[in-house]
């Protein structure tokens, strides 16, 4: 039994095998529209979420191993919430959140003995009004590794297995300013690829709605979401 | 900031409380000067055909100087549930903040909102801690108030000092002018009463608390500060736009002066 690997060897055997483990689950990207922020995963489970909402206006995605990325998804809860009351709600953005992250799952990756399966996402839709929008920064999306790269995208950000053949249909379909309806059927048609169809029972979709009062997470199900891909 | 882990032994749960007593420790204890203390005083809650109503006056008192003439007492819990609050302001205020974050934490960490027993007894639960500070003087009084959406009806919860928990049937009244303010209520309330009579009814409370009761404000048409009433029904909470409130206001003092209204005092 060898007692010495090289560093190399180590991280390039963590990062294949967490790899693996994210390409088991199913993919999901967040994607911009003229109203606000787009999040649409294949997930046949009803309740076992795959996006959630972390704060008014920032919300969270995550592939690979459900009950990792869930652990990370309660994390970001509890530091922007408690964020929020230390400071003011205003103080809260996707930024810092998507920093903690990147920290707290590159320590894992470097230190422990397995790395985390997951790889998140973290959406801030920017604020409603035209005038502060530039201040805010806008819309934001973070993308963030099982080793904790951090990469920030620009409108479109594709998480999970396949997410390179994704991104490929995904950035061929995308219309600036496109509508809800354009761009959820574009991103399912997108995750489905060219030779298969999902139903609308296994997508979980939700969107971070630009001007929607405070919390603007909202889930889109049922005959909504039916009736948008129609 | 760091994310806040926990090994799953030691982890605080869907509680926003427990979270923050884990991060900062226990709050310290001290001696309080009543007359340095602001209060908020009236306050009330009626129950209605579609839900409730919820008021309260804008004055909050130092001893016996006004402290402040447009503080806000109903506050949205969350999206079917409010909070009305008397006793000490500051105190007040931070327990409302805590327990709309309380609310909206469970709801996000356990992704489905709690039930309405369930938000009143978290309720109690933050005022049984507060009784430190209350027996110090520092006591906070809230009704809540909220659409049970399993149940289909408004209820109403009071509290006393000690996070004792009561379910009103139809109507509560606390604070100062609380005492008046139920009265009015007692006498006009029926059976089936809609929102516009439940309204009504609820200003006439706050009008006849604010002539017995020094710590309850009135209208105050010169600044144009009038008590913040909200309805809370399974649409969700809704606060009475001011206009509308003053042009309630305007019309009940109106009949008070066409009928000689209680000159005889």
């Amino acid at each position: 039994m060898p007692f010495y690997v090289a560093p190399e060897q180590m991280m390039k055997d963590k990062a294949d095998y967490a790899r693996k483990g994210i390409a088991r689950g199913r993919s999901l990207m967040g994607v911009v529209y003229a109203g606000g922020i787009l999040l649409a995963a294949e997930n046949p489970s009803r309740t076992l979420h795959k996006v959630s909402e972390i704060y008014d206006r920032i919300a969270f995605a995550g592939a690979g191993k459900y009950s990792e990325y869930d652990q990370l998804r309660v994390a970001g809860v509890r530091h922007a919430d408690t964020k929020g009351y230390a400071y003011s709600r205003e103080d809260v953005d996707a930024r810092s959140l998507a920093n903690a992250y990147a920290q707290l799952i590159g320590q894992v990756f470097t230190h422990d003995v397995k790395p985390l399966e997951v790889e998140i996402l973290v959406a801030e839709v920017g604020p409603g009004e035209e005038s502060s929008r530039e201040a805010a920064g806008g819309d934001q999306l973070y993308h963030i590794l099982y080793d904790g790269t951090v990469v920030d995208e620009d409108h479109l950000s594709v998480l999970g297995g396949e997410s390179e053949g994704i991104q490929q249909r995904m950035e061929s379909a995308y219309v600036e300013g496109w509508s809800l309806a354009d761009a959820l059927k574009g991103a399912v048609a997108a995750l489905a690829g060219e030779d298969r169809t999902i139903e609308p029972s296994d997508l979980e979709v939700a969107v971070l709605e630009r001007e929607s009062g405070r919390r603007s997470f909202r889930r889109i199900k049922d005959q909504e979401l039916v009736s948008l891909l129609d | 900031m760091t994310l806040p882990m926990f090994p799953t032994s030691d982890d605080p749960g869907p509680s926003f409380t427990h979270l923050l007593r884990r991060l900062q420790g226990e709050p310290p204890t001290f001696e309080v000067d009543e007359a340095l203390v602001v209060h908020g005083t009236t306050i009330a809650a009626i129950r209605y055909d579609d839900g409730v109503v919820m008021v309260g006056d804008r004055r909050a008192t130092a001893g016996s100087t006004i402290a402040h003439r447009n503080m806000d007492k109903v506050y949205p819990a969350d999206r079917h549930s409010g909070v009305a609050i008397a006793g000490a302001a500051g105190q007040a205020m931070e327990v409302v903040k805590l327990f709309q974050l309380q609310l909206e934490h469970y709801e996000k960490v356990e992704g489905s909102a709690l039930s309405l027993e369930g938000k009143a007894n978290q309720l109690a639960q933050m005022i049984r801690q507060n009784m430190p500070l209350a027996m110090q003087g520092l006591a906070v009084l809230p009704i809540f108030g909220g659409y049970d959406l399993r149940r289909g009806t408004g209820r109403i919860f009071a509290y006393d000092l000690t996070g004792g928990r009561y379910e009103e049937t139809d109507y509560h009244a606390d604070g100062s002018g609380g005492r008046d303010a139920r009265t009015t209520v007692k006498l006009g309330y029926r059976d089936d009463m809609e929102r516009e009579a439940c309204i009504e009814l609820a200003i006439q409370s706050l009008y006849e608390a604010a002539e017995e009761d020094s710590a309850t404000g009135g209208p105050d048409p010169v600044r144009g500060i009038y008590p913040v009433i909200a309805t809370i029904t399974s649409d969700g909470f809704e606060k009475l736009a001011d206009q509308d409130v003053a042009e309630r206001f305007e019309a009940l003092i109106q009949r008070r002066m066409a009928d000689g209204g209680g000159r005889s005092r």
